[in-house]
Protein backbone atom coordinates (compact mmCIF):
# COMPACT_ATOMS: atom_id res chain seq x y z
CA UNK A 1 0.00 0.00 0.00
CA UNK A 2 1.43 3.35 -0.69
CA UNK A 3 0.71 5.71 1.51
CA UNK A 4 1.06 9.50 2.28
CA UNK A 5 0.44 10.91 5.01
CA UNK A 6 0.23 15.04 5.41
CA UNK A 7 2.17 16.79 7.87
CA UNK A 8 1.91 19.98 9.25
CA UNK A 9 4.16 21.79 11.69
CA UNK A 10 2.80 24.34 14.52
CA UNK A 11 4.23 26.17 17.04
CA UNK A 12 4.62 24.30 20.01
CA UNK A 13 2.33 23.64 22.54
CA UNK A 14 3.97 25.62 25.45
CA UNK A 15 4.55 28.29 23.39
CA UNK A 16 4.30 31.89 24.74
CA UNK A 17 1.70 32.81 21.71
CA UNK A 18 2.20 36.86 21.71
CA UNK A 19 0.06 38.97 18.74
CA UNK A 20 2.03 40.26 15.70
CA UNK A 21 2.56 44.42 15.85
CA UNK A 22 -0.22 44.40 12.76
CA UNK A 23 -2.90 42.59 14.96
CA UNK A 24 -3.27 40.00 12.16
CA UNK A 25 -1.35 36.92 13.06
CA UNK A 26 0.98 35.81 15.82
CA UNK A 27 4.61 37.00 16.29
CA UNK A 28 6.59 33.97 15.16
CA UNK A 29 10.24 35.21 15.75
CA UNK A 30 10.85 33.41 18.73
CA UNK A 31 8.17 30.12 18.67
CA UNK A 32 9.79 26.96 18.27
CA UNK A 33 7.89 24.41 16.04
CA UNK A 34 6.94 20.73 15.97
CA UNK A 35 5.06 18.35 14.44
CA UNK A 36 0.75 18.52 14.73
CA UNK A 37 -0.33 16.39 17.31
CA UNK A 38 -3.08 14.26 14.97
CA UNK A 39 -0.61 14.04 12.48
CA UNK A 40 1.95 12.03 14.59
CA UNK A 41 -0.85 9.69 15.17
CA UNK A 42 -1.80 9.75 11.42
CA UNK A 43 1.97 9.08 10.46
CA UNK A 44 2.16 6.04 13.65
CA UNK A 45 -1.14 4.90 11.67
CA UNK A 46 0.71 5.02 8.41
CA UNK A 47 3.87 2.54 9.76
CA UNK A 48 1.85 0.03 11.44
CA UNK A 49 -0.37 -0.28 8.31
CA UNK A 50 2.98 -0.50 6.22
CA UNK A 51 4.18 -3.08 8.25
CA UNK A 52 1.10 -5.31 8.24
CA UNK A 53 0.74 -5.15 4.62
CA UNK A 54 3.78 -3.97 3.03
CA UNK A 55 4.31 -0.81 0.85
CA UNK A 56 5.72 2.84 0.90
CA UNK A 57 5.38 5.62 3.38
CA UNK A 58 5.87 9.10 1.84
CA UNK A 59 5.51 12.50 4.34
CA UNK A 60 4.04 15.49 2.94
CA UNK A 61 4.10 19.03 4.20
CA UNK A 62 3.93 22.08 2.61
CA UNK A 63 5.39 25.42 4.23
CA UNK A 64 8.57 27.43 4.82
CA UNK A 65 12.11 26.22 5.05
CA UNK A 66 12.05 25.38 8.78
CA UNK A 67 9.13 22.62 7.81
CA UNK A 68 12.45 20.29 6.81
CA UNK A 69 13.34 19.39 10.38
CA UNK A 70 9.82 17.83 10.68
CA UNK A 71 9.97 16.25 7.77
CA UNK A 72 13.01 14.78 9.03
CA UNK A 73 11.67 13.79 12.17
CA UNK A 74 8.47 12.03 10.18
CA UNK A 75 11.90 9.92 8.27
CA UNK A 76 13.54 9.20 11.49
CA UNK A 77 10.58 7.57 12.34
CA UNK A 78 10.43 5.92 9.69
CA UNK A 79 8.94 7.29 7.08
CA UNK A 80 10.27 5.80 3.58
CA UNK A 81 10.69 9.70 1.87
CA UNK A 82 9.56 12.78 2.09
CA UNK A 83 8.01 15.83 -0.29
CA UNK A 84 8.60 19.05 1.21
CA UNK A 85 5.87 21.72 -1.23
CA UNK A 86 8.03 24.81 -0.28
CA UNK A 87 5.82 27.96 0.63
CA UNK A 88 6.09 30.72 2.21
CA UNK A 89 2.94 32.58 1.95
CA UNK A 90 0.54 30.30 3.51
CA UNK A 91 -1.02 32.69 5.97
CA UNK A 92 -1.86 34.41 2.52
CA UNK A 93 -3.65 30.94 0.94
CA UNK A 94 -6.98 29.97 2.19
CA UNK A 95 -7.45 26.26 2.82
CA UNK A 96 -9.19 25.65 -0.73
CA UNK A 97 -5.90 27.09 -2.27
CA UNK A 98 -3.21 25.35 0.60
CA UNK A 99 -5.60 21.96 -0.47
CA UNK A 100 -5.01 22.44 -4.27
CA UNK A 101 -0.70 22.88 -3.55
CA UNK A 102 -1.36 19.56 -1.44
CA UNK A 103 -3.13 17.85 -4.44
CA UNK A 104 -0.75 18.99 -6.96
CA UNK A 105 2.41 17.19 -4.79
CA UNK A 106 -0.09 13.96 -4.73
CA UNK A 107 -1.22 13.32 -7.70
CA UNK A 108 1.52 12.34 -9.94
CA UNK A 109 2.48 9.88 -7.09
CA UNK A 110 -0.99 8.22 -7.27
CA UNK A 111 -1.27 6.56 -3.75
CA UNK A 112 -3.51 4.44 -2.18
CA UNK A 113 -4.28 6.48 0.85
CA UNK A 114 -3.71 9.74 2.04
CA UNK A 115 -3.73 9.75 5.44
CA UNK A 116 -4.55 13.61 7.42
CA UNK A 117 -4.81 15.10 11.07
CA UNK A 118 -8.35 15.81 11.75
CA UNK A 119 -7.08 18.97 12.85
CA UNK A 120 -4.07 21.76 13.07
CA UNK A 121 -3.27 22.58 16.78
CA UNK A 122 -3.06 26.51 15.81
CA UNK A 123 -5.67 27.06 13.34
CA UNK A 124 -8.05 24.44 13.77
CA UNK A 125 -9.84 24.16 11.33
CA UNK A 126 -10.30 20.91 11.12
CA UNK A 127 -11.46 20.49 6.88
CA UNK A 128 -7.82 20.62 4.86
CA UNK A 129 -8.37 16.82 4.91
CA UNK A 130 -11.83 16.70 3.39
CA UNK A 131 -11.30 19.45 1.17
CA UNK A 132 -8.14 17.47 -0.75
CA UNK A 133 -10.76 14.04 -0.69
CA UNK A 134 -13.21 16.36 -2.87
CA UNK A 135 -10.55 17.69 -5.06
CA UNK A 136 -8.93 14.65 -5.47
CA UNK A 137 -12.50 13.03 -5.65
CA UNK A 138 -12.03 10.43 -3.58
CA UNK A 139 -14.26 8.60 -0.43
CA UNK A 140 -12.95 10.11 3.16
CA UNK A 141 -13.83 9.39 6.27
CA UNK A 142 -13.01 11.75 9.77
CA UNK A 143 -12.19 11.28 13.15
CA UNK A 144 -10.85 8.13 12.02
CA UNK A 145 -9.26 5.61 15.27
CA UNK A 146 -8.35 2.37 13.75
CA UNK A 147 -7.69 1.24 9.93
CA UNK A 148 -7.79 -2.07 8.36
CA UNK A 149 -7.21 -3.08 5.06
CA UNK A 150 -9.77 -5.55 3.61
CA UNK A 151 -10.07 -7.54 0.21
CA UNK A 152 -12.12 -4.62 -0.48
CA UNK A 153 -10.11 -1.71 0.29
CA UNK A 154 -10.49 -0.56 4.07
CA UNK A 155 -12.91 -1.26 7.53
CA UNK A 156 -12.17 2.03 9.28
CA UNK A 157 -13.51 2.80 13.15
CA UNK A 158 -14.34 6.46 12.90
CA UNK A 159 -15.15 8.10 16.77
CA UNK A 160 -18.39 9.78 16.60
CA UNK A 161 -19.64 12.24 19.87
CA UNK A 162 -19.76 10.83 23.53
CA UNK A 163 -18.52 7.90 23.44
CA UNK A 164 -19.72 6.14 20.30
CA UNK A 165 -18.14 4.75 17.41
CA UNK A 166 -19.11 3.42 14.03
CA UNK A 167 -17.36 1.04 11.25
CA UNK A 168 -17.38 2.20 7.73
CA UNK A 169 -16.34 0.35 4.68
CA UNK A 170 -14.29 2.10 1.81
CA UNK A 171 -12.79 1.29 -1.64
CA UNK A 172 -9.58 2.59 -2.17
CA UNK A 173 -7.83 4.82 -2.77
CA UNK A 174 -9.28 6.86 -0.08
CA UNK A 175 -8.54 9.73 2.49
CA UNK A 176 -8.85 9.70 5.93
CA UNK A 177 -8.72 12.08 8.95
CA UNK A 178 -6.53 10.47 11.71
CA UNK A 179 -8.01 11.25 15.64
CA UNK A 180 -5.59 11.04 18.45
CA UNK A 181 -5.28 8.03 20.82
CA UNK A 182 -5.60 5.08 18.05
CA UNK A 183 -2.34 3.87 18.69
CA UNK A 184 0.66 4.48 20.99
CA UNK A 185 2.97 6.67 19.63
CA UNK A 186 6.75 5.66 18.30
CA UNK A 187 9.98 7.77 19.09
CA UNK A 188 12.71 8.35 16.72
CA UNK A 189 15.73 5.50 17.50
CA UNK A 190 19.01 6.40 16.96
CA UNK A 191 19.77 4.10 14.12
CA UNK A 192 16.32 5.89 12.96
CA UNK A 193 18.09 9.17 12.52
CA UNK A 194 21.29 8.49 11.32
CA UNK A 195 19.12 6.30 8.33
CA UNK A 196 17.06 9.49 7.69
CA UNK A 197 20.20 11.78 6.34
CA UNK A 198 19.65 8.98 3.76
CA UNK A 199 16.53 9.23 2.97
CA UNK A 200 14.96 11.62 -0.18
CA UNK A 201 13.32 14.47 0.17
CA UNK A 202 11.83 16.24 -2.58
CA UNK A 203 11.44 19.86 -2.66
CA UNK A 204 8.80 21.65 -5.13
CA UNK A 205 8.28 24.96 -5.08
CA UNK A 206 4.97 26.21 -4.52
CA UNK A 207 3.28 28.26 -7.72
CA UNK A 208 2.12 31.62 -6.77
CA UNK A 209 -1.54 31.81 -5.44
CA UNK A 210 -3.85 32.19 -8.61
CA UNK A 211 -7.23 32.28 -6.94
CA UNK A 212 -7.66 35.21 -4.07
CA UNK A 213 -9.09 33.66 -1.15
CA UNK A 214 -12.86 33.60 0.06
CA UNK A 215 -11.95 35.08 3.25
CA UNK A 216 -9.82 37.10 5.11
CA UNK A 217 -8.53 37.58 8.68
CA UNK A 218 -8.81 40.48 9.85
CA UNK A 219 -7.67 41.00 13.30
CA UNK A 220 -6.50 38.94 16.01
CA UNK A 221 -6.33 39.53 19.77
CA UNK A 222 -6.52 37.87 23.11
CA UNK A 223 -10.13 36.77 23.96
CA UNK A 224 -12.17 39.25 26.59
CA UNK A 225 -12.55 37.96 29.55
CA UNK A 226 -16.66 37.20 29.57
CA UNK A 227 -16.58 35.36 33.26
CA UNK A 228 -15.04 37.10 36.52
CA UNK A 229 -12.89 34.28 37.71
CA UNK A 230 -11.55 35.13 41.03
CA UNK A 231 -8.07 34.56 41.39
CA UNK A 232 -6.60 33.24 44.53
CA UNK A 233 -3.03 34.65 45.01
CA UNK A 234 -0.38 33.88 47.81
CA UNK A 235 1.87 31.25 48.56
CA UNK A 236 1.04 27.94 47.73
CA UNK A 237 0.27 26.92 51.57
CA UNK A 238 -1.71 30.47 51.61
CA UNK A 239 -3.72 29.53 48.39
CA UNK A 240 -4.42 26.02 49.97
CA UNK A 241 -5.95 27.62 52.76
CA UNK A 242 -7.95 30.14 50.80
CA UNK A 243 -9.43 27.42 48.90
CA UNK A 244 -10.28 24.62 51.47
CA UNK A 245 -11.95 27.96 52.85
CA UNK A 246 -14.49 28.25 49.38
CA UNK A 247 -14.35 23.99 49.76
CA UNK A 248 -15.54 24.54 53.35
CA UNK A 249 -18.41 27.54 53.06
CA UNK A 250 -19.56 28.21 49.45
CA UNK A 251 -18.78 24.78 47.79
CA UNK A 252 -19.71 23.12 50.69
CA UNK A 253 -17.66 19.87 49.62
CA UNK A 254 -15.74 19.38 53.12
CA UNK B 1 -27.49 34.76 -3.73
CA UNK B 2 -30.10 35.73 -0.45
CA UNK B 3 -30.92 34.21 2.94
CA UNK B 4 -29.49 32.29 5.37
CA UNK B 5 -30.45 28.40 5.70
CA UNK B 6 -29.70 26.18 8.45
CA UNK B 7 -28.82 22.53 8.00
CA UNK B 8 -30.34 20.53 10.67
CA UNK B 9 -29.09 18.08 12.17
CA UNK B 10 -31.28 15.31 14.51
CA UNK B 11 -31.03 12.55 17.07
CA UNK B 12 -33.41 9.48 16.60
CA UNK B 13 -31.34 6.61 18.59
CA UNK B 14 -34.41 6.81 20.62
CA UNK B 15 -36.79 6.30 18.15
CA UNK B 16 -38.77 9.73 17.05
CA UNK B 17 -36.17 12.18 15.48
CA UNK B 18 -35.70 15.38 17.35
CA UNK B 19 -33.46 18.66 16.53
CA UNK B 20 -29.97 18.15 18.75
CA UNK B 21 -29.37 21.26 21.42
CA UNK B 22 -26.63 22.18 18.67
CA UNK B 23 -28.19 22.40 15.20
CA UNK B 24 -31.22 24.87 17.78
CA UNK B 25 -28.26 27.25 18.50
CA UNK B 26 -27.08 27.13 14.92
CA UNK B 27 -30.49 28.23 14.32
CA UNK B 28 -30.37 30.66 16.87
CA UNK B 29 -27.33 31.97 15.33
CA UNK B 30 -28.90 31.68 11.63
CA UNK B 31 -32.06 34.63 12.68
CA UNK B 32 -29.08 36.41 14.81
CA UNK B 33 -27.59 36.61 11.36
CA UNK B 34 -30.48 36.78 9.50
CA UNK B 35 -31.94 39.66 11.42
CA UNK B 36 -28.95 41.54 11.73
CA UNK B 37 -28.37 41.82 7.52
CA UNK B 38 -32.53 42.19 6.94
CA UNK B 39 -32.63 38.67 5.38
CA UNK B 40 -34.98 35.60 5.62
CA UNK B 41 -33.95 32.51 7.15
CA UNK B 42 -34.92 28.78 6.32
CA UNK B 43 -34.19 25.59 7.86
CA UNK B 44 -33.08 22.06 6.39
CA UNK B 45 -33.47 19.05 7.38
CA UNK B 46 -32.78 16.12 5.67
CA UNK B 47 -33.56 11.83 5.70
CA UNK B 48 -36.33 9.40 5.56
CA UNK B 49 -39.55 10.12 7.14
CA UNK B 50 -38.69 13.21 8.87
CA UNK B 51 -41.84 15.22 8.31
CA UNK B 52 -42.52 15.30 12.41
CA UNK B 53 -38.97 16.65 12.02
CA UNK B 54 -39.98 19.33 9.44
CA UNK B 55 -43.19 19.89 11.97
CA UNK B 56 -40.97 20.14 14.79
CA UNK B 57 -39.51 23.36 13.30
CA UNK B 58 -42.19 25.26 11.17
CA UNK B 59 -43.24 27.23 14.66
CA UNK B 60 -39.90 29.08 14.72
CA UNK B 61 -39.60 32.55 12.91
CA UNK B 62 -38.59 30.84 9.69
CA UNK B 63 -39.08 31.58 6.41
CA UNK B 64 -39.09 27.92 5.12
CA UNK B 65 -38.77 24.37 6.26
CA UNK B 66 -36.90 22.36 3.59
CA UNK B 67 -37.39 18.76 4.32
CA UNK B 68 -34.77 16.47 2.13
CA UNK B 69 -35.84 13.43 1.77
CA UNK B 70 -34.50 10.29 -0.15
CA UNK B 71 -34.14 6.75 1.08
CA UNK B 72 -30.34 7.28 1.01
CA UNK B 73 -30.27 10.03 3.47
CA UNK B 74 -31.38 7.43 6.05
CA UNK B 75 -28.03 6.86 7.33
CA UNK B 76 -25.54 9.76 6.95
CA UNK B 77 -22.76 9.38 4.82
CA UNK B 78 -20.59 12.28 3.69
CA UNK B 79 -21.12 11.39 -0.25
CA UNK B 80 -25.33 11.67 0.44
CA UNK B 81 -25.37 14.68 2.10
CA UNK B 82 -23.14 16.78 -0.38
CA UNK B 83 -24.99 15.59 -3.28
CA UNK B 84 -28.21 16.55 -1.31
CA UNK B 85 -27.45 19.70 0.14
CA UNK B 86 -25.85 20.38 -3.42
CA UNK B 87 -28.92 20.31 -5.06
CA UNK B 88 -30.80 21.96 -2.59
CA UNK B 89 -28.22 25.07 -2.59
CA UNK B 90 -28.02 25.33 -6.37
CA UNK B 91 -31.85 25.47 -6.64
CA UNK B 92 -32.61 27.73 -3.23
CA UNK B 93 -29.36 29.65 -3.60
CA UNK B 94 -29.12 31.30 0.19
CA UNK B 95 -26.38 33.80 0.84
CA UNK B 96 -25.07 32.21 3.70
CA UNK B 97 -25.42 28.24 5.09
CA UNK B 98 -24.71 27.74 8.98
CA UNK B 99 -23.91 24.52 10.44
CA UNK B 100 -23.74 22.99 13.57
CA UNK B 101 -20.31 22.50 14.36
CA UNK B 102 -21.01 18.69 15.11
CA UNK B 103 -18.54 15.88 14.10
CA UNK B 104 -21.01 15.05 11.24
CA UNK B 105 -20.78 18.21 9.84
CA UNK B 106 -16.72 18.17 10.05
CA UNK B 107 -17.00 15.08 7.50
CA UNK B 108 -18.93 16.41 5.03
CA UNK B 109 -19.27 20.73 4.99
CA UNK B 110 -15.79 20.87 3.47
CA UNK B 111 -16.49 18.90 0.50
CA UNK B 112 -19.78 20.41 -0.01
CA UNK B 113 -18.06 24.11 0.28
CA UNK B 114 -15.49 22.47 -1.90
CA UNK B 115 -18.11 22.24 -4.56
CA UNK B 116 -18.81 25.77 -4.57
CA UNK B 117 -15.50 26.68 -4.62
CA UNK B 118 -15.91 28.48 -1.04
CA UNK B 119 -13.98 27.50 2.36
CA UNK B 120 -16.14 26.79 5.31
CA UNK B 121 -15.37 28.94 8.33
CA UNK B 122 -15.86 26.80 11.11
CA UNK B 123 -16.45 26.45 14.62
CA UNK B 124 -17.39 30.09 14.62
CA UNK B 125 -18.10 31.93 18.22
CA UNK B 126 -19.80 34.91 17.27
CA UNK B 127 -21.30 37.18 14.29
CA UNK B 128 -21.44 40.91 14.41
CA UNK B 129 -22.30 43.07 11.51
CA UNK B 130 -20.18 45.03 9.71
CA UNK B 131 -20.24 48.18 8.19
CA UNK B 132 -18.70 47.07 4.93
CA UNK B 133 -21.85 44.60 4.17
CA UNK B 134 -20.52 41.17 5.32
CA UNK B 135 -20.50 39.71 8.75
CA UNK B 136 -17.49 39.49 10.97
CA UNK B 137 -17.07 36.10 12.05
CA UNK B 138 -14.98 35.37 15.33
CA UNK B 139 -13.42 32.10 16.00
CA UNK B 140 -10.99 30.58 18.25
CA UNK B 141 -7.22 30.06 16.93
CA UNK B 142 -4.82 27.66 19.02
CA UNK B 143 -7.22 25.66 21.26
CA UNK B 144 -8.95 28.92 22.29
CA UNK B 145 -5.96 31.02 23.37
CA UNK B 146 -6.56 33.82 21.04
CA UNK B 147 -9.42 35.25 18.88
CA UNK B 148 -9.61 36.10 15.35
CA UNK B 149 -11.75 38.04 13.42
CA UNK B 150 -13.00 36.54 9.82
CA UNK B 151 -14.63 38.20 6.74
CA UNK B 152 -16.01 36.45 3.90
CA UNK B 153 -15.26 37.98 0.21
CA UNK B 154 -18.64 37.17 -0.70
CA UNK B 155 -19.01 36.81 -4.84
CA UNK B 156 -22.18 36.59 -5.04
CA UNK B 157 -22.12 33.53 -7.25
CA UNK B 158 -21.83 31.14 -4.12
CA UNK B 159 -22.75 31.13 -0.19
CA UNK B 160 -20.91 31.85 2.73
CA UNK B 161 -20.50 28.54 4.55
CA UNK B 162 -20.08 28.63 8.41
CA UNK B 163 -20.18 25.74 11.42
CA UNK B 164 -21.75 27.39 14.72
CA UNK B 165 -19.88 26.15 18.09
CA UNK B 166 -21.62 24.39 20.57
CA UNK B 167 -22.72 26.57 23.33
CA UNK B 168 -21.80 29.96 21.47
CA UNK B 169 -25.65 30.67 20.55
CA UNK B 170 -28.63 30.52 22.92
CA UNK B 171 -31.46 27.49 21.89
CA UNK B 172 -33.92 29.26 24.31
CA UNK B 173 -32.80 32.68 22.51
CA UNK B 174 -34.91 31.06 19.24
CA UNK B 175 -37.63 33.31 17.72
CA UNK B 176 -41.02 31.40 17.69
CA UNK B 177 -43.74 32.42 15.22
CA UNK B 178 -47.64 32.15 15.06
CA UNK B 179 -47.98 31.25 11.90
CA UNK B 180 -46.43 28.25 11.04
CA UNK B 181 -43.70 28.23 8.78
CA UNK B 182 -44.36 26.22 5.12
CA UNK B 183 -42.74 23.03 5.33
CA UNK B 184 -41.94 22.41 1.35
CA UNK B 185 -40.37 19.02 0.40
CA UNK B 186 -36.95 18.72 -1.80
CA UNK B 187 -36.94 15.40 -3.51
CA UNK B 188 -33.48 15.03 -4.24
CA UNK B 189 -31.69 13.01 -7.08
CA UNK B 190 -29.02 10.37 -5.66
CA UNK B 191 -28.00 7.19 -6.74
CA UNK B 192 -26.48 4.18 -4.91
CA UNK B 193 -23.68 3.98 -6.58
CA UNK B 194 -22.91 7.77 -6.04
CA UNK B 195 -22.52 6.74 -1.78
CA UNK B 196 -19.13 5.56 -1.97
CA UNK B 197 -18.86 4.65 2.03
CA UNK B 198 -20.77 2.04 3.74
CA UNK B 199 -21.60 3.28 7.35
CA UNK B 200 -22.04 0.23 10.03
CA UNK B 201 -24.56 0.93 13.16
CA UNK B 202 -22.78 3.39 15.83
CA UNK B 203 -22.17 0.97 18.72
CA UNK B 204 -19.91 2.14 22.21
CA UNK B 205 -17.60 0.05 23.86
CA UNK B 206 -18.07 -2.35 26.49
CA UNK B 207 -19.73 -0.70 29.49
CA UNK B 208 -17.72 2.01 31.93
CA UNK B 209 -17.11 0.93 35.09
CA UNK B 210 -16.61 4.26 36.38
CA UNK B 211 -20.13 6.69 36.31
CA UNK B 212 -18.73 9.92 36.35
CA UNK B 213 -21.61 11.53 35.36
CA UNK B 214 -23.10 10.53 38.92
CA UNK B 215 -19.91 11.65 41.41
CA UNK B 216 -20.74 14.79 43.12
CA UNK B 217 -16.75 15.70 43.13
CA UNK B 218 -14.09 15.49 39.86
CA UNK B 219 -10.71 16.11 40.04
CA UNK B 220 -9.71 16.06 36.69
CA UNK B 221 -5.70 16.10 35.18
CA UNK B 222 -4.41 17.35 31.92
CA UNK B 223 -1.17 17.26 30.22
CA UNK B 224 0.27 19.75 32.70
CA UNK B 225 1.05 16.90 35.01
CA UNK B 226 3.67 16.08 32.40
CA UNK B 227 4.70 12.54 33.11
CA UNK B 228 2.32 9.19 34.46
CA UNK B 229 4.20 8.34 37.38
CA UNK B 230 2.91 12.21 38.42
CA UNK B 231 -0.73 11.51 38.29
CA UNK B 232 0.05 9.68 41.36
CA UNK B 233 0.06 13.36 42.73
CA UNK B 234 -3.82 14.76 41.43
CA UNK B 235 -5.14 11.26 42.91
CA UNK B 236 -4.08 11.61 46.12
CA UNK B 237 -5.88 15.22 46.19
CA UNK B 238 -8.75 13.18 44.90
CA UNK B 239 -8.43 11.00 47.60
CA UNK B 240 -8.19 13.11 50.15
CA UNK B 241 -11.46 15.35 48.36
CA UNK B 242 -13.32 11.60 48.23
CA UNK B 243 -13.30 12.68 44.38
CA UNK B 244 -13.43 10.81 41.25
CA UNK B 245 -10.11 10.99 38.77
CA UNK B 246 -11.16 12.41 35.60
CA UNK B 247 -8.37 13.79 32.53
CA UNK B 248 -8.31 15.18 29.48
CA UNK B 249 -7.82 13.11 26.34
CA UNK B 250 -4.39 13.31 25.67
CA UNK B 251 -4.16 11.79 28.95
CA UNK B 252 -6.01 9.07 27.98
CA UNK B 253 -4.44 8.84 24.42
CA UNK B 254 -1.33 8.12 25.84
CA UNK B 255 -2.73 5.20 28.28
CA UNK B 256 -2.01 6.93 31.56
CA UNK B 257 -5.55 6.80 32.83
CA UNK B 258 -8.75 4.42 30.60
CA UNK B 259 -10.50 6.47 28.34
CA UNK B 260 -13.76 5.53 30.34
CA UNK B 261 -12.19 8.98 32.86
CA UNK B 262 -11.93 11.40 29.54
CA UNK B 263 -14.16 14.31 30.03
CA UNK B 264 -15.28 16.17 26.78
CA UNK B 265 -17.04 16.02 23.43
CA UNK B 266 -15.55 12.39 22.60
CA UNK B 267 -15.65 11.30 26.28
CA UNK B 268 -18.03 12.19 29.28
CA UNK B 269 -20.39 15.23 29.82
CA UNK B 270 -20.09 16.01 33.63
CA UNK B 271 -21.67 18.43 35.88
CA UNK B 272 -20.41 17.73 39.15
CA UNK B 273 -20.76 19.93 42.78
CA UNK B 274 -17.16 20.63 42.12
CA UNK B 275 -14.64 20.13 39.48
CA UNK B 276 -11.41 20.74 39.99
CA UNK B 277 -9.12 20.62 37.01
CA UNK B 278 -5.20 20.93 37.49
CA UNK B 279 -2.78 21.49 34.27
CA UNK B 280 -6.09 21.38 31.36
CA UNK B 281 -5.82 24.29 29.39
CA UNK B 282 -9.58 24.90 28.55
CA UNK B 283 -9.97 23.40 24.86
CA UNK B 284 -13.16 23.74 23.33
CA UNK B 285 -13.58 20.04 23.40
CA UNK B 286 -12.96 19.77 27.03
CA UNK B 287 -15.07 22.36 28.25
CA UNK B 288 -18.72 21.45 26.52
CA UNK B 289 -17.57 18.23 28.79
CA UNK B 290 -17.85 20.26 31.90
CA UNK B 291 -18.91 23.61 31.71
CA UNK B 292 -22.07 22.47 33.84
CA UNK B 293 -20.65 22.09 36.83
CA UNK B 294 -21.75 23.85 39.83
CA UNK B 295 -18.12 25.28 40.86
CA UNK B 296 -14.97 25.14 38.86
CA UNK B 297 -11.72 25.66 40.47
CA UNK B 298 -8.29 25.61 38.16
CA UNK B 299 -4.84 25.17 38.29
CA UNK B 300 -3.10 26.37 35.72
CA UNK B 301 0.49 27.91 35.77
CA UNK B 302 -0.61 29.97 32.52
CA UNK B 303 -2.85 32.96 33.31
CA UNK B 304 -4.38 33.20 30.00
CA UNK B 305 -5.29 29.69 29.78
CA UNK B 306 -8.85 28.94 28.55
CA UNK B 307 -9.94 27.16 31.31
CA UNK B 308 -10.03 30.75 33.44
CA UNK B 309 -12.83 31.89 30.86
CA UNK B 310 -15.55 29.20 32.95
CA UNK B 311 -13.34 28.79 36.32
CA UNK B 312 -15.12 30.37 39.28
CA UNK B 313 -11.93 30.21 41.55
CA UNK B 314 -8.62 29.88 39.49
CA UNK B 315 -5.13 29.67 40.83
CA UNK B 316 -2.69 31.01 38.40
CA UNK B 317 0.81 28.53 39.85
CA UNK B 318 2.58 25.72 39.49
CA UNK B 319 0.41 22.31 40.15
CA UNK B 320 3.56 20.64 41.59
CA UNK B 321 3.69 22.86 44.55
CA UNK B 322 0.13 24.03 44.87
CA UNK B 323 -1.50 20.50 44.81
CA UNK B 324 0.70 18.57 47.49
CA UNK B 325 -0.34 21.70 49.70
CA UNK B 326 -3.84 21.55 48.87
CA UNK B 327 -3.85 17.96 49.67
CA UNK B 328 -2.45 18.65 52.98
CA UNK B 329 -4.63 21.62 54.12
CA UNK B 330 -7.61 19.82 53.23
CA UNK B 331 -6.12 16.64 55.22
CA UNK B 332 -5.46 18.73 58.02
CA UNK B 333 -9.18 20.36 57.58
CA UNK B 334 -10.61 16.78 57.91
CA UNK B 335 -8.93 16.35 61.11
C1 LIG C 1 -12.74 16.21 17.53
C2 LIG C 1 -11.96 16.39 18.80
C3 LIG C 1 -12.43 15.80 19.95
C4 LIG C 1 -11.76 15.97 21.15
N1 LIG C 1 -12.29 15.43 22.30
C5 LIG C 1 -11.75 15.74 23.50
C6 LIG C 1 -12.35 15.30 24.71
O1 LIG C 1 -13.36 14.59 24.74
N2 LIG C 1 -11.75 15.66 25.88
C7 LIG C 1 -10.63 16.44 25.92
O2 LIG C 1 -10.16 16.76 27.03
N3 LIG C 1 -10.04 16.86 24.78
C8 LIG C 1 -10.56 16.52 23.57
N4 LIG C 1 -9.93 16.94 22.43
C9 LIG C 1 -8.60 17.55 22.51
C10 LIG C 1 -8.63 19.02 22.88
O3 LIG C 1 -8.75 19.78 21.69
C11 LIG C 1 -7.32 19.43 23.57
O4 LIG C 1 -6.23 19.09 22.76
C12 LIG C 1 -7.14 18.78 24.94
O5 LIG C 1 -8.30 18.94 25.72
C13 LIG C 1 -5.95 19.40 25.64
O6 LIG C 1 -5.70 18.71 26.83
P1 LIG C 1 -4.91 19.41 28.03
O7 LIG C 1 -5.62 20.64 28.44
O8 LIG C 1 -4.69 18.37 29.06
O9 LIG C 1 -3.48 19.70 27.36
P2 LIG C 1 -2.82 21.07 26.90
O10 LIG C 1 -3.70 21.81 25.99
O11 LIG C 1 -1.46 20.71 26.45
O12 LIG C 1 -2.74 21.92 28.23
C14 LIG C 1 -1.86 21.66 29.30
C15 LIG C 1 -2.01 22.81 30.28
O13 LIG C 1 -1.23 22.55 31.43
C16 LIG C 1 -0.66 23.77 31.87
N5 LIG C 1 0.54 23.43 32.64
C17 LIG C 1 1.71 22.94 32.17
N6 LIG C 1 2.56 22.74 33.19
C18 LIG C 1 1.93 23.12 34.32
C19 LIG C 1 2.29 23.18 35.70
N7 LIG C 1 3.50 22.77 36.12
N8 LIG C 1 1.41 23.65 36.58
C20 LIG C 1 0.18 24.06 36.17
N9 LIG C 1 -0.23 24.03 34.89
C21 LIG C 1 0.64 23.56 33.98
C22 LIG C 1 -0.36 24.54 30.61
O14 LIG C 1 -0.33 25.93 30.88
C23 LIG C 1 -1.54 24.16 29.72
O15 LIG C 1 -2.60 25.10 29.83
C24 LIG C 1 -10.59 16.75 21.20
C25 LIG C 1 -10.11 17.34 20.04
C26 LIG C 1 -10.79 17.17 18.84
C27 LIG C 1 -10.26 17.86 17.63
N1 LIG D 1 0.75 23.01 5.47
C1 LIG D 1 0.34 21.73 5.55
N2 LIG D 1 1.11 20.73 5.04
C2 LIG D 1 0.72 19.44 5.11
N3 LIG D 1 -0.43 19.05 5.69
C3 LIG D 1 -1.23 19.99 6.21
C4 LIG D 1 -0.90 21.37 6.17
N4 LIG D 1 -1.90 22.06 6.77
C5 LIG D 1 -2.81 21.15 7.17
N5 LIG D 1 -2.41 19.90 6.85
C6 LIG D 1 -3.11 18.63 7.15
O1 LIG D 1 -4.49 18.88 7.34
C7 LIG D 1 -4.88 18.51 8.65
C8 LIG D 1 -5.98 19.41 9.14
O2 LIG D 1 -5.55 20.74 9.25
P1 LIG D 1 -6.58 21.95 9.44
O3 LIG D 1 -7.58 21.85 8.36
O4 LIG D 1 -5.74 23.17 9.38
O5 LIG D 1 -7.20 21.77 10.81
C9 LIG D 1 -3.59 18.52 9.46
O6 LIG D 1 -3.70 17.67 10.58
C10 LIG D 1 -2.57 18.04 8.44
O7 LIG D 1 -2.60 16.63 8.32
Amino acid sequence: MKIIVAIKQVPERDAQIIVAPDGKGVDDRDLAYTINEPDAYALEEALQLKEKNGGEVIALCAGPDRVASTLREALAKGADRAIHVNAGDLAQRDTLALAQLLADAIRPESPDLILTGLQSDDLGLGQTGVVLAELLGMPHATLIMHVEATSSGLRVKRELEDGWFQHLDMPLPALLTIQSGGNKLRYATLMGIKKAKSKPTATITASPATVPPTIELTRVYLPEKQKRTQMLTGTPAEIAVQLVEKLQSEVRVL
Amino acid sequence: MSGVLVVMEHQDRSGSPSPSRISLEALAAGQHLAKELGIDCSAAVLGEGIGSLAEQLSGKALTKVFAVEHTLLTQYTADGYVHALQQLIRKTTPGYVLFPHTYQVRDFAPALATRFQQVLISDVIAIHASSGGAPILVRQLFQGKLNADYRPITTQQAPCFLSIQAGSFRSDSLQNSATPAPIEPFAVDLAPAQIRTTPSAPFRESANTVDLAAAPIIVSVGRGIREQENIALVKTLADALGAELAASRPICDAGWLPMERQVGSSGQTVSPKLYLAVGISGAIQHLVGMKGSKTIIAINKDENAPIFEVADYGVAGDLFEIVPALTKAILAAKG
